[in-house]
């Protein structure tokens, strides 16, 4: 499947091995054979067609790198987003202090809940807890029979209905009630209920689970779901977590060769966190749930991290190379508007926006008007730069109005917001080449203090430009403006 | 009375079957004419039924072919509904009796399918045809395997035969043909434990049952069904690729379709092995079982 991948991606892209950017088009072709993979792995069809479109979101305008095939990059970008959606994990265990922690489990029929029921107990009776397992299932034929035989085998105390006072109902609910009073008593100090398994349309099974919950007051509701499961995950698990708010999912039988792409779709859908994986019938095949190995397992065999890796490497030593080559210019004094594009391309390459924002040398984050997604206020940006000449590039200065005027029109953006950014730009050269011509130790001292008191303010930092008088319209304002023209153009 | 209570829950369960297709029919609805939009929400809604690519593909395509273009009207509906029952194909209905002495149904399938629930279904539909069952628990691995079909043996009053948690699955097996024949049983079903399709040694012991009941009985096992969760993804044509590889299965229960999932893997299941539906799981009481209907599951997929 990975190779599937590989080629359908390597086919599309072809023709731009080291030239060129990544188009709508080029990228679409290519990714077909990622969205097939991901629906053979079950990922759910509408979570699949969204995720496609953010990857190829994500690819457009990269440039291609000459040093690896551009289908390679792309592979990067879907594992990234891939592990991105899907975590991150918190592996770290809360415990109530002064009473028992309760543990809920619940979930569709034959799911795993009963074993992973076990396994729970085992693990966490590994980590110095006292586990009380609950058969709260009276529905399946010898379902407390079951919990009570894994129960014997590590060696933990499994409460039974029986256990109950003749004579007084023995619901789920009232079995749950006194499991959680009996570990009080009895000093141990984790509870975990194994429920009945139940479809989530069934209304009744589901107020029940409710029931439950409100009674017991769980501090942690795991939603055990099949890995094998298909299209069908998003419903019951939105429904799940609509009746009990779940705290997490545990994804059993991995041990299979299902391709576990419900871990996607249920994480998508619900937010809820994958926390556990089964892995195996017996009780010690419980483990943490990590989204790049689920990543991996869902893009399917093959050398994956090998190229992931590869591809992370070429990107940070060109990004480095990069970085070096445009330090060189800033100490000669000579950054251009080139530079400045290709270094927050860099830079976005090497990271996410928030990161690049932090690394950029200044002027950036003024320049996004508050409550405007930074990629979009960085693509207007990228934008006015591309609609220059490359004379206008190296020498800003030359640009007036008239050619402010174009470059507005180029970029769909306002001449007034092309005026300052060239003012910042300006800025921000000046204050690089101050910096370039420091030691390094000022300019560390400098950096310092400048992220410590806005970094990225540095009119408040360089008092060198004068004429600016007036009322400098702040970024919300601009913002609104462009608002209000956009209304009117309608 | 036991008849009027039984034929309301088979009413319920079919009406449980129709209803929650849902979905297909409101594309049919759709204006205008078969075009680009039409053919991606035909794709989506058999995808979202698990049908998968392959099968999803060529129905598309087929539908294509024939309506590009054209007004959506009744004939596209049933031309769709024509292709989607072509690909399943009427099977034949109910069991493979065996002509004379026992016929062994052997059952098997992943972990948690719904095996043992479905045996005791089945069994109870033989008896109510009238037959002497007997069941074979041969899951002797899962806690309180045998305590779960036995309470159920208890309910159905049939015969088991069981032995002690680890015992050896085949020596089970072997010991209910000798009982089957000795006391001249109908029918014997065999329960085996879940295992998933990848453990090469569990596929081997399932290997070593089916063998051991061949040798036991003429012509058995006389079906060898394979339980399938109606949940399950694509993950499912694997499953009944590697089984039936194994054990040569004869048909598919498909269970829990009372559920939203729609089982759809069971086109590129039967396009790929021949491998037929013949029965669906559609609750988790004794009753809950029907055979299966393609006409009824592909109208199905298509009612409201
Ligand atoms: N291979 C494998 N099998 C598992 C795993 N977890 C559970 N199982 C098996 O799946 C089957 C169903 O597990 P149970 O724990 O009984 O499932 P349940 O959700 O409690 O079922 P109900 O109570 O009937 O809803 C059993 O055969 C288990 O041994 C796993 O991680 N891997
Ligand atoms: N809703 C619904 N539940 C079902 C159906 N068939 C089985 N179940 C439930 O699914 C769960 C698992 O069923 P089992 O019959 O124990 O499954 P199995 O394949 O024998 O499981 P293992 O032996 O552990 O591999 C039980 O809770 C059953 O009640 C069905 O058609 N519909
Ligand atoms: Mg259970
Ligand atoms: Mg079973």
């Amino acid at each position: 499947m990975f190779e599937g991948i590989q080629r359908g991606l390597s086919e599309a892209l072809k023709k731009l091995r080291g030239r060129g950017r990544l188009t709508e088009s080029n990228i679409r072709d290519g990714l077909r054979e990622v969205r097939r993979a991901l629906l053979e792995a079950d990922v759910n069809f509408n979570v699949a067609n969204d995720f496609i479109n953010r990857v190829t979101e994500r690819s457009l305008g990269q440039q291609v790198l000459a040093r690896i095939d551009p289908s390679e990059q792309i592979v990067r970008i879907v594992y990234d987003e891939l592990v991105k959606l899907m975590g991150p994990v918190d592996h770290s265990w809360r415990f109530a202090k002064d009473r028992p922690t309760v543990i809920m489990l619940c979930g569709l029929q034959g799911s795993g809940k009963t074993t992973t029921a076990g396994k729970l107990a085992l693990t966490l009776k590994e980590r110095g807890r006292k586990p009380l397992l609950v058969a709260a299932d009276l529905q399946r034929p010898a379902a407390v029979d079951q919990l009570a035989v894994l129960g014997q085998q590590i060696n933990v105390p499994v409460f039974t209905p029986e256990q109950l006072p003749s004579g007084t109902p023995r619901t789920p609910v009232d079995v749950c009630r006194a499991a959680v009073e009996y570990a009080r008593r009895n000093l141990l100090d984790t509870v975990i209920l194994d429920t009945a398994g139940r479809l989530h349309i069934a209304d009744m099974p589901m107020e029940e689970l409710k029931q439950i919950d409100r009674q017991t007051r769980p501090d942690q509701v795991f939603l055990v779901c099949d890995a094998m499961t298909g299209q069908d995950a998003v419903n019951s698990a939105k429904a799940f977590n609509e009746a009990l708010e779940l705290n997490g999912v545990i994804l059993t039988k991995l041990d299979g060769d299902a391709r576990g792409g419900a871990a996607l779709s249920i994480k998508e859908v619900t937010r809820v966190p994958i926390r556990f994986i089964g892995v195996g019938e017996k009780l010690d095949r419980l483990e943490e749930f990590h989204p790049e190995r689920m990543a991996q397992r869902i893009l399917g065999q093959g050398d994956l991290m090998g190229l992931i890796e590869k591809v992370g490497r070429v990107q940070a030593e060109l990004g480095q190379e990069e970085l070096r080559r445009q330090q060189q210019k800033m100490a000669e004094g000579d950054f251009t508007l080139d530079d400045f594009r290709r270094q927050f391309d860099t830079l976005a390459k090497m990271g996410g926006v928030r990161d690049l924002l932090s690394r950029m040398p200044g002027g950036l984050a003024e320049m996004i008007p508050e409550g405007e997604d930074p990629e979009t206020a960085l693509k207007r940006i990228r934008g006015m730069i591309d609609s220059m000449t490359k004379e206008e590039r190296r020498n800003p200065d030359i640009i007036d109005i008239s050619r402010r005027r174009r470059i507005a029109a180029g970029s769909g953006t306002q001449p007034q917001e092309v005026k300052q950014f060239l003012i910042q730009f300006e800025q921000v050269r000046t204050l690089m080449r101050q910096m370039a011509r420091m030691s390094m130790l000022d300019r560390l001292k400098m950096m310092v203090g400048l992220s410590k008191q806005g970094l990225f303010d540095p009119g408040a930092r360089i008092k060198l430009k004068k004429g600016d008088t007036g009322h400098r319209k702040s970024a919300k304002e601009r913002a609104e403006e462009r608002k209000k023209k956009r209304r009117k153009k309608r | 009375m036991v008849f009027r209570a039984l034929f309301e829950k088979i009413k319920q369960g079919l009406a449980k079957t129709r209803d929650l297709f849902s979905g297909v029919a409101a594309l049919f609805r759709m204006k205008g004419r078969v075009d680009r939009n039409f053919l991606d929400e035909l794709e989506r809604r058999l995808y979202l039924a698990d049908v998968g690519t392959v099968a999803t593909s060529a129905i598309v395509e087929r539908v294509r072919q024939a309506f590009l273009d054209k007004e959506i009207t009744g004939d596209v509906e049933t031309f769709v509904k024509a292709e989607l029952r072509a690909l399943l194909n009427a099977p034949l209905p109910g069991l493979n009796y065996a002509p004379s002495g026992p016929t062994v149904v052997m059952v098997a399938g992943v972990n948690g399918s719904g095996k043992t629930t479905s045996i005791a279904k089945l069994a109870y539909r033989c008896q109510n045809e009238g037959k002497k069952v007997i069941v074979a628990a041969c899951d002797t691995f899962r806690a309180a395997a045998v305590e779960q079909l036995t309470i159920w043996s208890q309910r159905l009053g049939c015969d088991i035969v069981k032995a002690q948690q680890g015992a050896d699955p085949a020596s089970v097996a072997h010991d209910a043909c000798e009982k089957a024949k000795a006391r001249q049983f109908d029918v014997l079903i065999v329960d085996t434990a879940g295992r998933l399709h990848t453990q090469a040694h569990l596929m081997r012991e399932l290997e070593k049952i089916r063998r051991v009941v061949s040798k036991q009985i003429d012509g058995a096992p006389h079906e060898v069904l394979l339980v399938l969760d109606a949940t399950t993804g694509q993950n499912a044509i694997t499953q009944a690729e590697i089984f039936t590889k194994t054990i040569q299965c004869t048909g598919i229960i498909l269970a829990k379709l009372d559920g939203t999932a729609k089982g759809g893997a069971i086109f590129a299941i039967k396009q790929k092995l021949g491998l037929p539906v013949k029965f669906v799981g559609v609750g988790e009481q004794l009753a809950d079982l029907e055979p299966f209907d393609p006409e009824a599951y592909v109208e199905a997929l298509f009612t409201r």
